[in-house]
This record gives C-alpha cells, structure tokens and sequence, in this order.
C-alpha cells in the first residue's frame, strides 16, 4: 500500500525524486476526489484523431440522397443491415451497430459535411498537421503548435496533469507552449532511489532529459499508488462484470488509461485510433477501425463513471474521402467528412450538418462531398460550452482567422 | 576539414566500440560505403525472392487450411499452416537482429548502416499483411542497401518498381480507367503510389506539383505490377492510354516499362528533389534545424553529380556544420538500442539466436515502449526527426527501463562502469557521467546509468 505523506504529485513532479520514493498523493478518484482537485473545471474534452482519412460517408451514410447507391455501388449493398438514424436520410454503418444505445440516450451524434481549412493536395501528412494545428497552413517541423495546446495557453493555473497526449505517437494537438504531459500505458520504469539520484545527475544539464524523466518518474509513482490504493475495488468490478471489460487491444487499453486520468485530475485528453485509409475492399477494412472505435468509445464510456456525464468525446480525421467508390472497391483521399461526438454531456443523437448534395454539381472539385462548415467551428463551440473559453480567444488565439458562426448547441 | 573519429563514429555512425578502432578518415568511412559489403557477407539476408517462407507457401498452406476446416485433415491442415506462419515470424526475428547486429560489427565506424536506416525510412514499407512481415527487410536489402553509395535515380527505380512498395502503396490494383484490362473486367485508378512518390519520395511536399501532376503520373505508372512467384511485372494491357504530363515533361505514348523508368529518371534528378533531400540529410545527421550553408552544399553536391549518393555523402562528411561539438540529435529508439549494443559489444550471435521469448522480452517490447515498433512506423512518411518526438516520459521510462534491465542479461559479464564511460562516450566524458558510473550502487546500475544519460542519448 502506498503511503499518503506531506508531499503532492506536484512536488513529485518538480523533481523531488530522491524524496518521492513509494510515497505519492496521485489523485485515486474512489478516495481522494476533491482533495487533491487541481484542475480549472469539472467537464472534460477527449479528442480523438482518426489518422488516415475516415470515409465520413459510409461510415454516416446519407441513404436518403437520391444520388448515394450510383456513387456507392458496391459499398452500398447492406445498406439494408445500416440503422437509419434521425428522420432516416443518414443512417449508422454496420460496424457501429453497438453504439445505437448510446445514439438514442442522446450521447452520440454526428455532424457531417465538414472538413478542415486544408484543400487539395490531400496528404495524411499535411491534412493531419493542419487538423492538429487548428490552422489554416502548418509552419513546417517545430514551427507551430498544437490547437488543444493552445486553448490551455488561454486557462491560467494549467499543470501537466491537466492535459494528457497519451499513446506511443506524437501528438501535435497537444504540443506547446502549455505544459501537457505524454504517456502511454504500456511503459514501465523500476529504479532503486540511488539509480534515480545519479539519473537526476547525468539529466541535469539537458532540459529536454532532465524534464522528461522526471515526469517519467512522477507519472509511475502516481500509477504505483493509485493502482495499490484502487486494487480492492477494482476488484469488486471485476466480479460485477465491468461493462468493455471483454475488448481487446491497444485502442482499449488507451482508452482506459484515458479514463483513468479523466476521473482523477486530468480534463484534456487525446490519443489516436489508426487503420482509416481504405484504398481497397472497404468493405472489409472499414468495419475494423469502426469496431475499433465503437470498444474505444465504449470503454471511455464504462471507465469514466458519474464523470462521463461531464464529458464530451470528438472523434475527428484529417479529411473524408472520394465520393465515388473507386476501381479497388474503395475510396481514395477527398474533402469533405463527417466527426463524430460521443459523451454524457451531448445533446446528441442527431446528425448536423448543412447537407451540400451528391450530386454531380453538387460535390467538390466534381469528385468529394463539399464541406459546408469548419471542423474547427464545432471544436471551437465546445471549448466554449465545457469551459467557458471566450469566442474572441477561439477566434483569435486558438484557431486564428476562425468565424465560429451560429451555435450548433451540442451541450445539454 | 575538422574531421574527428569519435564524433565521426557518434554522428554518422552507429557508435563506439570497445573492439572496432573509430573511423581513420572521411575517406576510410566513404570507402566503406562504395567498397565490398563485407558486413553484408558476414551476417547476411536472404533477398525477396529467396526469402522464406515465400509468399505464396503461405497463402497456399493458409487456403488448405480452410478447405480442410471440418474434415479429417483439419488438425493436420490447421497445423501445417501454423508451422509456415511460425516460420515467417522466426525469420522475421532473425532479420531484425540481424540488422541490429550489423551495426555491433561494421568497421569504420558504420556508416553504411545509418544510411541504410536513413533511407529504409526515406522509402518506409510497412506489412499490410501477415504474409509479409518477413519480407520487409528484404527489400530493405536489395532495392536500398546496393545503392547506398551508388545513384539516387536507381535506388528510387529498385524501390518504387520492388513488389513490397508496389503492394504497400496499392500500386498493383491501379488499373488505368481506360485501359484494355478496365473495359474488360472493370477497376481504376489508385493515386496512392503516385502521391507518395511526389510528396515523400522525390521534390518533396512543397514541391512544385499539383493534383493534376498527381494524376499524371497515377496514369503513367498503370501497368505496373507484380506476382508472388516473378516478382515485378510490367502489364501493357493495365496501362492508361496517352501521353502524360509530369511536372512539365511529357512521357511517351506508348504503354512501356521505359516510360515509368524515364519518368523516374526525372523525378530522381529533379532540382526540387535535390533540395528535398539534401534537407533531409541534414535534418537527420546533423540538427533538427540545420545550418542553411550545409544544406545548400548538399543541394548542389545532388545537382552537379545527378543525385550520386557517395559524393553526396562525401559533401556532408565534408562540410564544417556536420563537426559542430555540440550533439544537437537524439537518436531514436532502434539506434540509441544499437550504439547501446555496439559499445557493450554484445555478440551478434548472442542477437541472431536469440530464442522468441527473450528476443521480445530484451529488445521488441523495449523499443515499443520507447516509441519506435521494428517495421511499423506510423505512415509512408516514416518515423519522427525531432528530438522532442522521442524524448518523453513515456519513451524516457522506456530507455531507462532498458538500460537498467538489459545489459546484465544480454551479457555474461558487464564491463566495469568506470572504463565503459569512455568506451560509450569517448575519452572526454562529461563529468556528472562519469561521477555516476562510479557511484553507482551495483554493476548493471552503473552501466545503466551510462547508457541513459542524455549524452550517450544524443549524437
């Protein structure tokens, strides 16, 4: 069992290593839920990038539009087997047929037609930077930051453990100025105190080493803690039959340390889900990344608890795809998309959107669904509702040059 | 020229070593690069074709288990196709030690296999199947590693034209919508390869191409395709009709392999490419934000030779910003574990043979941990530069983890601390280092303290 001393986590992570041996007051949300409650507000924001393009159509998939099945050949065939959602024009792809619960509690929903600022030259690369960095052109390596950084530039008061980039890539959202701290669940760190003594020592004139293993160490003496502290009740969920207890893989396991930060300190949250460009066949590579992301969301859900009512998920990539389905019976790189928003704090299901059409005349440059609003406009209205963040800042600091235009109201 | 042998086997190589004396000279380093691979011979690779099991002893042992499913041959069948599988993953393993041992014995301070991972990750292939995972390095070894010191032009035509980018990039289902083979039996066109060809592999994203370029040269690569048993395989009945036009130059009619080799041709000796590259070299061997005189001797080195990768590198081993004291790179998971191998001079056999279990528990978690999986980077674009990318909480714990843990099981017996500072670090070890690995509390501690600290960590 870990100790409560004098110290807090703060203390741990400014470097008090040789002191902070087995001894850490990390924020166990079953004891310590107000105590040691450092962060600025209650609510809680989880962006989720889907790296490689979504095909926002099939994945929402507008039946309604007379012009669907002719883009669609093959890819609309079980269409029969997609739940119509709302007033039945769009309906659910297959593959996330275990989320309707959640669709019809109201906590899910979708906006469709939408796209990032980026236009034409549809790399992953530069559509994913662009998407990240809130902006309309990306600075190139090192020289821009992050959207989700800077909207915590704007908070007074953040700490590191405000905000979370968690998994084994980079995440460029969260990258900045603002401290924010990375992590993925799968890293272990067993040091004697001499060994981080005389690790303190060979850091110490490298900033860049000398802050990252210090949060390193921090970060596992809180998880050593918390998970002594949670054993006993942990194991009682397990008995009762934990709902997502049964999914697998590493999109799950990130989701549940997700949660985990979430319910204690930690209000910002973001990771990647991977596996979304479907070249070919997508009929059968498209329903495993929306597997993937129906336990992600899932998880979230069962692993944040009462918080997840505070809580509001937006899953977003960095554009849609072709409207056409193309030789290989996929989709190549297109415009405009859909983002999904998932959370107890939604008022969801129901897909927004200004819907363009599918029509020849009607599409992008003749080939992709015209996106009719800014990804970051929702984004921006969130940040808003969730946190009070003031329009002339969204407009000016966070995504420069944005007009946020009429509230889409997605908060209860 | 300010040419140093400890700095020289640091930064463009993989390492010091208590056994291999550092670089004599620039020259002696370039020497290894165009001279006999002798690394190669010593712990060789089995290229593409002869790699095993083949792709297709795969497929065939996997589509008979199916077909037996449900009756008396299931078990048989069903073991059968785990023992191919078994096989490709053991091989699999022995690649990537391999490739990690070579770096523990090249001579000269192992140029050559920094540059092999400088452009394995230039022309990143990933598997998309599981019947590939042991094919990555293969190509690796003969459409990369022979022109490492040879041509730009041809090392792009081995790379782009070898079955495992064609399959990665989706080339070998781009079928030209206009073609003999799309009338007949339907299919189109997959920009994928074409793309990434333009924005990764040659003038580079702020290249002077657009959509229609793209397009272009998606058209003019149709045709281009390859099967299991020969390898690639040029089909005129899949290629578009017409001429194309690619950044300006127009390409031949005809449907002909030669028109894919000249367009190629262009590309590889493209100004724009220069530039692209020549950044790219600095970025990786020298600073995150290099010095724009070095890059513009790089970019005019590419130019006036027509993209010769041995003058190229001879420009950089040349120029003054390449010896600045100051280590302003991190090195990444794979060659901060290969420095790290090389200066405690582990035993290639020691790596090669390893048994799954260990192999996994020493080396495949630890650099998942650290944020670099072997053969999976995240997109074509390969893996991260910035230092920033590898340096954090999670892949600081991974490193420390590692080199607190691995070396007392990787070796019999771990050098004393006090002489491996230098070893590691060269004669002039900072002191805090050195003050360290003296008071370290037991002997693994000490050598991973060493190996953890942020300057064994830079080059």
């Amino acid at each position: 069992m870990a100790e409560i001393g004098g110290l807090n986590r703060r203390e741990v992570l400014r470097g008090g290593l040789g002191l902070a041996l087995g001894c850490s007051a990390a924020a166990s949300p079953l004891l310590t839920p107000v105590a040691f409650a450092s962060a600025p507000w209650e609510n809680r924001l989880v962006v989720i990038i889907l790296r490689g393009a979504m095909d926002g159509l099939d994945a929402i998939r507008p039946v309604g539009d007379r012009d669907w099945a002719a883009l669609r050949p093959t890819l609309s065939r079980d269409d029969d087997k997609a739940e119509r959602l709302d007033d039945g024009f769009f309906a659910l792809h297959p593959a996330l047929d275990r989320l309707l619960p959640m669709w019809r509690r109201g906590e899910l929903s979708a906006v469709h037609a939408v796209s990032t600022p980026y236009r034409d030259r549809r790399s992953h690369f530069d559509g994913q930077d662009i998407l990240e960095a809130g902006t309309p052109d990306f600075g190139g390596p090192g020289g821009s930051d992050g959207w989700l950084n800077r909207m915590l530039q704007t908070v007074p008061g953040i700490e590191a453990e405000t905000a979370y980039a968690i998994g084994r890539e980079k995440m460029l959202i969260l990258t900045g100025a603002a401290p924010a701290t990375r992590w993925s669940p799968d890293a272990r760190l067993r040091l004697s105190p001499q060994a981080r003594r005389l690790l303190e020592m060979v850091h110490h004139d490298d900033p860049l080493f000398r802050d990252a293993s210090a949060q390193a160490i921090g970060i596992v003496d809180g998880l050593a803690a918390e998970r002594a502290e949670s054993a006993p009740a942990m194991a009682d969920d397990a008995a009762g039959g934990m709902a997502g207890a049964a999914l697998t893989g590493d999109h799950v396991q990130l989701a549940e340390f997700t949660a985990s930060r979430l319910r204690g300190d930690t209000r910002i949250a973001s990771f990647s889900i991977n596996g979304w460009d479907t070249h070919g066949r997508q009929s059968a590579s498209l329903p495993r990344a929306l597997s993937n992301l129906a336990d992600t969301l899932l998880t979230l859900e069962a692993g944040l608890g009462p918080a997840w009512d505070r809580t509001a998920v937006v899953c977003m990539t960095e554009f849609g795809r072709t409207a056409r389905e193309n030789g290989t019976r996929g989709t190549d790189h297109g415009t405009g998309g859909a983002m999904l928003l998932a959370g107890g704090a939604l008022r969801g299901g129901r897909v927004l959107g200004d819907w363009p059409g599918l029509g020849q005349a009607d599409l992008y440059s003749g080939r992709d669904l015209m996106p009719t609003r800014d990804v970051r406009a929702h984004a921006g209205w969130l940040m808003r509702g969730l946190f009070g963040i003031d329009r002339a800042a969204i407009e000016g600091a966070i995504f420069p040059g944005l007009e946020l235009g009429a509230d889409p109201r997605l908060l209860l | 020229m300010p040419f140093d042998p400890i700095l020289a086997a640091i930064r463009f190589g993989t390492g010091l070593s208590p056994v291999l004396p550092p670089p004599g000279s620039a020259k002696a380093m370039l020497a290894q690069l165009t001279g006999r691979d002798d690394v190669a011979r010593q712990l060789p690779i089995a290229p593409f074709t002869e790699a095993r099991p083949t792709l297709n002893q795969l497929r065939d042992a996997k589509r008979a288990a199916r077909t037996a499913a449900g009756t008396a041959q299931a078990g048989a069948a069903r073991d059968a196709a785990r023992a191919r599988n078994l096989e490709a993953v053991t091989t699999r393993q022995r690649h990537f030690a391999t490739t990690l041992a070579r770096g523990v014995i090249a001579p000269e301070g192992g140029l050559r296999e920094r540059m092999l991972s400088f452009w394995a990750d230039h022309f990143t292939v990933t598997s998309r199947s599981g019947n590939t995972v042991h094919l990555i390095t293969p190509f690796v070894e003969e459409a990369i590693r022979p022109h490492l010191g040879g041509r730009f032009g041809d090392m792009l035509l081995a790379v782009t034209t070898h079955p495992m980018m064609l399959a990665y990039l989706d080339q070998s289902r781009s079928i030209g919508p206009n073609s003999a083979a799309a009338r007949r039996d339907g299919g189109g066109l997959n920009e994928n390869l074409a793309r990434e060809l333009l924005e990764l592999h040659t003038v580079g994203v702020d290249g002077p191409y657009d959509q229609a370029d793209v397009r272009q040269l998606a058209e003019l690569l149709t045709g281009l395709s390859w099967t299991p048993e020969r390898g690639m395989e040029y089909r005129p009945t899949h290629a578009e009709p017409g001429a194309e036009t690619v950044l300006g130059t127009t390409f031949a009619e005809a449907p002909r392999f030669d028109t894919i080799r000249s367009a190629l041709q262009m590309l590889a000796t493209h100004p724009a490419t220069a530039a692209h590259l020549a950044r790219k070299l600095a970025v990786h061997f020298v600073s995150d934000d290099p010095d724009p005189d070095l890059v513009a001797a790089l970019e005019a080195q590419f130019l006036d030779t027509r993209g010769d990768l041995a003058a190229v590198t001879a420009a950089l081993l040349d120029h003054p910003a390449s010896w600045a004291p100051e280590a302003r790179k991190v090195k990444p998971p794979l060659g901060y574990m290969q420095s790290a191998l090389r200066a405690l001079a582990v035993p290639p056999e020691m790596l090669i043979e390893a048994d799954r279990q260990t192999w996994r528990r020493l080396i495949e978690r630890p650099l998942r941990v650290m944020g670099q999986t072997w053969e999976r980077a995240p997109g074509p674009d390969g893996w991260p530069e910035a230092a920033g990318a590898w340096i954090t909480p999670q892949g600081m714990a991974g490193r420390i983890d590692w080199a607190m843990r691995a070396p007392t099981e990787l070796l019999a017996a771990l050098p004393d601390p006090r002489d491996f500072v230098m070893t590691a670090l060269g004669p002039e070890p900072p002191e805090p280092v050195v003050f360290a690995a003296r008071a370290a509390e037991s002997l693994p501690e000490g050598i991973g303290v060493i190996l953890a600290s942020a300057a064994f960590q830079r080059r």
